[in-house]
Order: structure tokens, then C-alpha cells, then sequence
């Protein structure tokens, strides 16, 4: 019945980078009057098919409709003068001008050339009522909080456009009554008529909100259904592509820790970041972080290394109370951390390998210890040899590696300041297989080697190959701690998909 | 818009309060003839601070409009007294010379993405320098209409003129005031200087408008140095070297962030009067060195940073959104 009369179709519709298809023959169709969820992991191709529906990507192939009529969508402009208006996380506006000018920009009413503020401020007035704003609209925007921003946003979008609204993760750094606010919003416009897709790594609310959701997994469509006719646990699991039989329940047996506690965490947490968390980690330990995407694994991990230092709680390192304010802290205590976006975060891909092996030990030993050139290429050739770097030699630039090598230098680097604990945040992803197995390899031994671990990976497969317990995370929560033989990718998923109905 | 307004207000204030203490000292500054000698001797810089508002409100810097107006000087005077145009001509020839010289280079600063630092400080050695191949000498303009421009006068109560240099600033004051603050182009110039990528997502004209920023100030610094020439009935290409630094002074004395996005139009006239009144006290006071202006001025400008910093610093919202996993 809903086959007809779509307001915005994608008919498959393909992306290719380079040798990388992004997105393969993707159909997505948009109805007006629906909320359609948009749902799946890293690399999915969510944010290419939004790219490409608001005419920031050309598609290589397939072809985009809006009304039935084949269009081609040349810049995030033109696409709103065929009524497409786009929200991101992050608020396009700005900060430093009145509401109703963020309103009105570029379509000030004006009068003998000259803006007429007082009717701008009027009509805003007028238009912000609609979403039961009661702010001045001569007020400056970045005085209001994100939420209401974030309505600003939509307002402008929806007045500008009026036809399809993309919402694309607009509740991420909102809090709950926030997320309440914007949803009355989004399903005052759903009434209205207009057709809403909504991308969010929360669940609930993708069940709170949404009428249909399209899945899409390594730049295939999956699946597009009704909500009404779906669980949580089979969305999880086409989000994830396990075809798994579950085991009954996702018990907490206790067992016996057999090392010594190396660092406490007790009722850690950053607000509007992640909710305090509770965690042991004994040396000799490998603890797998499990979760979707925007979870709040990353943030845990950042939050434990100090990079955001917590506002609550404690950490005890051998004990003793410990203050883990800054990175800097968190080394001293003999942390380590290699973050997920390497190229962003981890590497200085203009340093040779050899520097960037040194540089975290150099960080540790301070100004006025340097290392001189015999001792750093005695380093770099020891971690070098033992983690197998591939590399011409050792003072190759080493944005030059591959993505494999590229993570053996950054655990090379952690390695060489004898850490006890170190953070690994996905040091799998986008390497190829041998590297893969050499960094699995790397993981058991040092953990035999009585080194404390905390591994955040969505390979469900691998995590539980090598974690003695697991974390589970969910909207930023940590909801379930695994032992035994809970370990396993079918007690993962529905740790991450059951949690949350009885709160939902 | 309340916050914004909070330098401005304490850069009246203190205006306020140095001329009322000045004044106190030397009952004689309290007369419309040192105010119009006010207008009168900071006529260019006053002009040229108008443009560099305009760059700084949309986060720029313009290094090169004192080499501008050393350059417009000469090339005004050489086309009048060597080559015999009237002023009417040579003030158009140069006008249009620095607006194309403004245009290139925001059109550099845009489509090469070079920062504008670098951009204006290239500018401002082309400038100096192209100045220097026309004349190394101060050129003399003995024109009849020279002379009726720069004698050109309105009388005041109590005996101040209001020179007609004096008042072509507050003319290009109150213009400038009203694009910045009523026009399209103006809600552009601000969008730029709070944040260049939600400008263009919201169809901000980015080039265009970056463009025409630029070549305002330069077109501005054109006519300070037409002012200049009028004011010193010559042209000389190593005149106002540092006005550069005098008109960046001055904007962020009026209130305006060296970041861009925030600050006034009126502002900047009530720095460039404060600073005309440090230079005014020195000259009464007649024992103090001249450098004294500079180190009131540096005084100054510390006192505004540090107090932006604080307005700003204090009511941004400090938490920053959770990153992406």
C-alpha cells in the first residue's frame, strides 16, 4: 500500500571511492508523513546516502526522484530548492547572531535595500511559536542551549525546504528532556505531512520515533520493514550481520579473580558523556568493550585515559586513590591508549617510525632526558622486530604504511613505555588479515605477560576470542559485564538489544 | 546581542572617563575646536579603521592598507602634478586601482585558501614597494581645488571647524554603520566571522562576499590616502607606515573581536577617538615624549583583550558536545 507516491526515492543507488564501493544499489524510499529511521554501524554507507540525497555527493549510479520526477541534485543549495533540508549534530548556524537572523539568513525581509529587523523579528517570532519556542528572536543564538538550537535548525531547514527534513543524529549530545522536546517537534512536522528521515545510534528512540527503518550494512541495503513488525534483537542482529542462535539468559556468574586488582574505577563518569560506570580490572586481564556505535565506548575509553577528565567518581590504581585529570596523568600512572581514528589521533604521519615509536616514552621521560638517535633506533628496532612492522626502514614516514602497520607502530609506541594498562580502542578496524592476527597475537601475549587490557571492538568475534570478561555499553551506559561462559556473540547482541526494552 | 555590547559600552566609558579627566587638567580640551581638530587630524585612520572593522567582524586582518594609502598618496599626487589631471580624475584612477589591488587579494585568500596574514602582509610590501618605484620623493600638489578641499570648512559654535576631511570620516562612519548593521552584505560579513563552514551551508555567498571585503578595505584605505594627501598637501610613499597596526588597535579598543563575528561600527569611531585623545593629552601636557601614546595605546589594548576574553570566555557554554564514537 505504501508503495506509491513517494516524496523522495533513491532507486539503486551506487558510490564508488576509488577501488571502495560505498554504497551498492541502494533503493531507500521516502513517504511523505513517515519518520524513517536510517540505521546501521561504521562504514555503513548511511552518511554517503545522505551526502548523496542532499546533493553533497554525486551517485555513480542510480537515480534520485523527488515526487516521482527523476532530479539531479547539485549542491546542498540546489537540493533545497527541491524542498530537501538537512540537521546535523553538529549546529550549521551561527552562534554570534540574533535567532531570527539564523532564521532569516540570506532571505532577510528588507525594506529600501535595508533589512526591516523589526518584521524579521516579528515573522520569527511568529514561526518559532509553531515549535513552541517562546525565546526572544532578537536574542544571540549561541546564548541557548543545544536543543534549542537545534529546533532553530530545523525551523530554518523546514522553512527553507518544506518537503523531505534529514535529521542526521540530532539527539547525540542532547539530554533526555532535550530528546523529548525534539521529538514533540518532529512529530508535529511528521502531521504536517512532511517526509523525515532520522539517523541515531539510539535505539529507543529509533523505536520512540520512527515508522520505518531502512538497515544498511557495508554499503548494502539490508532490509527495509515496518517497526511495528520488527524486535529490537532482529534489528541488532541485521545491523551487526550475525546470524546467531541465542543462549538463554545474560546471567552474571561471579568468579573468583585470580591476579591482583590493578585499577578500580567507581562510579566514573563525565556528564553529557557517559554515565558512571563501575569497573575492576585486575592485571593480567583482557576486558572487551561490546556496543553499537555511539554507545559510549570511545568516550569510557577517553574518559579512563583522562583525555575527558571524569566529573564523578574515583579511581584507585594498587589501591591508592589516584587524580587521572589529563593524558599526561594517565601516562605518568603508566596508561596507555591507542585511539580508533589513527590517522586523526594516533599518528604523525610526516615523523618516521622510529619517531613515532619514542615519542609517547620521550612524553614520559620529560624535557630534559632526551633520547639520542642510538637509543631511539634501538627502541624503534626492538618494538619494531617484535610487533613485525613492515617497513623499508625504520626513518620511512610513516604515513607510507599500511593502515596494519600503521596501528603496530602505535602499539609499538605504548609498548616502549612499559605501560601496565593500555586502552585499545577498535585496533582492528581497517587492517588487513595478517596484521589483524599479529595485533590478536600481540593482545594474548601481553596479557599473559600480566599486562592489564581494556579492547573496544565491534567484531564480536574477536573480542570474545580474546577477552576474559566483557563490558556491554548501551546509550552511554554501561548495561552488562560478561564472565564465563556468557562470553559469546548471541549473549552479546542481546545484552545490547534486551537491555533497553524494559527501560524503553 | 547583550554581550557583544558589554566592550562597547566599557570602551564609552572609559572614553567618557579619560576625556572628563583630561578635561579637569586641561579645561582647554573641552571645546569644539580641539574636537574638530579630532575629526580633522584622525580623518584617515578613522577612515581606514571603518574598512578594517569590516575585515576583522568577518575574521580577517588587512596588514596592507597603510601601504595603500602611502601608495594612493603618491600615485594622486604624481597624476596631478606630473601628469596635470584634475584631483576629480586622479581620485577616481586611484580609487579604482585599490579596489582592484583589495579584490585580488581576497580573491587570493579565498580560492588559494593562503590566510589573509600572509595575503595583506604580500599586499602591503607591494604596495610600499610599488609606491617607492613611482617616487622616492615626497611629491608637493599645488592645485587650485587641492587647496579649496583641504581649506574647505564648516564653522562650529565656539569657534571649531569642522574640516571637510573631518567630516567625509563621520559620512563614512554612518554609511558603514548601516551596511555592517542593515544590510544583507553586513549579516554576511558577521556569518563569515562566526563560522565560514555554517555560512556557506547556509548559502552565504563566501566568495563574493570575501571578495568585497577586501576590496572595501582597500577601496577605504584609497580614500584615507586621498584624506592623507589632502591633509598634507603632498604625497609621499613612506607616509603612514604602522597605520596598519593604529586601525587593528583602534577596532579592538571599539569592542570587536580580533577573532571576528562580534563588535560595532561606532565602536571603532569611539576607538579612534580615544586614541586621538591620548595623542591630544600628550601635546597639551608638553612634557611627556610621544612615545607615551604608544605605550597608553598598548595599555589599552591588553585592558580590551583581557576583557573580551572574560565576556566571552565567561558566557560561552563550556561544555563541548560528546565526540562521535
Amino acid at each position: 500500500m505504501e508503495q506509491t507516491a513517494f516524496r523522495m526515492e533513491a532507486r539503486g543507488v551506487s558510490k564508488i571511492f576509488g577501488n571502495h564501493t560505498a554504497l551498492d544499489a541502494v533503493e531507500f524510499g521516502l513517504l511523505p508523513g513517515e519518520v524513517h529511521a536510517l540505521l546501521g554501524e561504521n562504514g555503513a554507507g548511511k552518511s554517503t546516502l545522505i551526502k548523496i540525497l542532499t546533493g553533497a555527493y554525486q551517485p555513480d549510479g542510480g537515480k534520485i526522484l523527488v515526487d516521482g520526477e527523476e532530479v539531479v541534485l547539485n549542491s546542498p543549495l540546489h537540493a533545497q530548492s527541491f524542498g530537501i533540508g538537512a540537521v546535523y549534530q553538529e549546529v550549521n548556524l551561527l552562534p554570534n547572531r540574533s535567532v531570527a537572523e539564523n532564521l532569516f539568513l540570506g532571505h532577510q525581509p528588507t525594506r529600501f535595500g535595508l533589512v526591516d529587523r523589526r518584521r524579521m523579528d516579528r515573522e520569527a517570532r511568529v514561526l518559532l511559536q509553531r515549535y513552541g519556542l517562546g525565546i526572544d528572536p532578537s536574542s544571540e543564538l549561541g546564548t541557548h542551549s543545544v536543543a534549542v538550537q537545534q529546533i532553530v535548525a530545523i525551523a530554518r531547514a523546514v522553512q527553507l525546504s518544506g518537503k523531505v527534513l534529514i535529521l542526521d543524529e540530532p539527539t547525540a549530545s542532547l539530554d533526555r528532556d532535550e530528546v523529548q522536546r525534539l521529538f514533540e517537534v518532529v512529530a508535529g512536522l511528521k502531521r504536517d505531512g512532511l517526509a523525515i528521515v532520522f539517523i541515531t545510534h539510539f535505539l529507543d528512540q529509533v523505536f520512540a520515533l520512527a515508522d520505518r527503518v531502512t538497515i544498511l550494512r557495508n554499503g548494502k541495503l539490508i532490509d527495509t520493514r515496518r517497526l511495528d513488525e520488527l524486535t529490537r534483537t532482529e534489528l541488532v542482529r541485521k545491523m551487526l550481520g550475525k546470524d546467531i542462535a541465542f543462549s538463554g539468559s545474560t546471567s552474571l556468574k561471579t568468579e573468583r579473580p585470580v591476579t591482583d586488582v590493578l585499577i578500580d574505577y567507581e562510579g566514573y563518569g563525565k556528564k553529557r558523556s557517559v554515565h558512571p560506570f563501575s569497573l575492576t580490572i585486575h592485571k593480567g586481564e583482557v576486558i572487551g568493550v561490546a556496543g553499537l556505535l555511539g554507545s559510549g565506548r570511545t568516550e569510557m575509553a577517553r574518559i579512563m585515559f583522562g583525555i575527558d577528565p571524569a566529573d564523578q567518581g574515583t579511581a584507585t590504581l594498587n589501591g591508592r586513590p589516584v587524580a587521572i585529570k589529563t593524558a599526561v596523568d594517565a601516562i605518568k600512572h603508566g596508561f596507555g591508549f591507542c585511539p580508533e581514528d589513527r590517522k586523526a589521533d594516533g599518528i604523525f604521519g610526516e615523523l618516521s617510525v622510529r619517531e613515532n615509536i619514542v615519542i609517547a616514552l620521550q612524553g614520559k621521560l620529560g624535557w630534559f632526558r632526551a633520547l639520542n638517535r642510538d637509543e631511539q633506533l634501538d627502541l624503534a628496532g626492538q618494538f619494531g622486530e617484535a610487533m613485525d612492522i613492515r617497513a623499508a626502514s625504520l626513518d620511512m614516514p610513516v604515513k607510507l604504511l599500511s593502515g596494519g602497520n600503521q596501528q603496530k607502530v602505535i602499539l609499538a609506541r605504548w609498548l616502549a613505555t612499559d605501560p601496565a594498562f593500555l586502552i585499545l580502542d577498535e585496533p582492528t578496524r581497517g587492517i588487513d588479515v595478517g596484521a589483524h592476527a599479529e595485533i590478536v597475537r600481540t593482545i594474548n601475549r601481553l596479557r599473559d605477560d600480566g599486562m592489564a587490557l581494556v579492547v573496544i571492538s565491534s567484531e564480536l568475534d574477536e573480542v570474545v576470542a580474546y577477552s576474559s570478561r566483557i563490558v556491554v555499553m548501551r546509550d552511554r551506559e554501561m548495561v552488562a559485564e560478561l564472565r564465563g561462559e556468557d562470553i559469546s556473540p548471541g549473549v552479546i547482541v542481546q545484552a545490547i538489544a534486551t537491555h533497553g526494552e524494559k527501560a524503553a | 546581542m547583550n554581550r557583544s555590547l558589554r566592550p562597547l559600552m566599557a570602551t564609552v566609558i572609559i572614553f567618557a572617563i579619560a576625556y572628563a579627566a583630561a578635561v579637569m587638567q586641561f579645561p582647554g580640551l573641552l571645546s569644539t575646536r580641539v574636537l574638530g581638530n579630532f575629526l580633522t587630524d584622525n580623518a584617515f585612520l578613522g577612515i581606514t579603521a571603518v574598512g578594517m572593522t569590516f575585515v576583522i567582524l568577518s575574521g580577517g586582518i588587512d596588514l596592507s592598507v597603510g601601504a595603500v594609502i602611502g601608495f594612493t598618496g603618491v600615485l594622486v599626487a604624481v597624476l596631478i602634478s606630473s601628469l596635470g589631471l584634475h584631483p576629480l580624475v586622479a581620485f577616481a584612477i586611484a580609487l579604482v586601482v585599490a579596489a582592484l589591488f583589495g579584490a585580488a587579494m581576497g580573491f587570493a585568500i579565498h580560492y588559494l585558501q593562503v590566510p589573509a596574514f600572509i595575503v595583506t602582509l604580500a599586499g602591503m610590501f607591494l604596495a610600499r614597494g610599488g609606491a617607492s618605484v613611482i617616487t622616492q620623493d615626497s611629491v608637493p600638489i599645488n592645485h587650485a581645488f587641492y587647496s579649496y578641499l583641504s581649506s574647505l570648512y564648516f564653522r562650529l559654535p565656539g569657534g571649531g571647524r569642522l574640516s571637510f576631511v573631518g567630516l567625509l570620516m563621520v559620512a563614512v562612519f554612518i554609511v558603514g554603520a548601516i551596511v555592517a548593521h542593515r544590510t544583507r552584505f553586513g549579516s554576511y560579513v558577521y556569518a563569515l566571522g562566526g563560522n565560514t563552514t555554517s555560512a556557506s551551508l547556509m548559502g552565504v555567498p563566501v566568495a563574493r562576499t570575501t571578495i568585497q571585503i577586501y576590496m572595501l578595505s582597500s577601496v577605504l584605505a584609497g580614500l584615507a590616502g586621498i584624506v592623507f594627501s589632502l591633509y598634507t598637501s603632498a604625497g609621499y610613499p613612506l607616509a603612514a607606515v604602522g597605520v596598519e597596526l593604529d586601525a587593528i588597535g583602534a577596532v579592538v579598543i571599539g569592542g570587536t573581536l580580533l577573532t571576528g563575528g562580534y563588535g560595532f561600527v561606532f565602536g571603532t569611531f569611539v576607538g579612534v577617538m580615544l586614541l586621538g585623545l591620548v595623542q591630544t593629552y600628550i601635546i597639551f601636557d608638553g612634557t611627556l615624549s610621544s612615545w607615551w601614546t604608544k605605550i597608553v595605546i598598548g595599555f589599552l589594548l591588553f585592558l580590551f583583550i583581557v576583557l573580551q576574553r572574560l565576556v566571552f570566555a565567561a558566557s560561552s557554554r563550556g561544555d563541548r558536545a560528546p565526540q562521535k564514537a
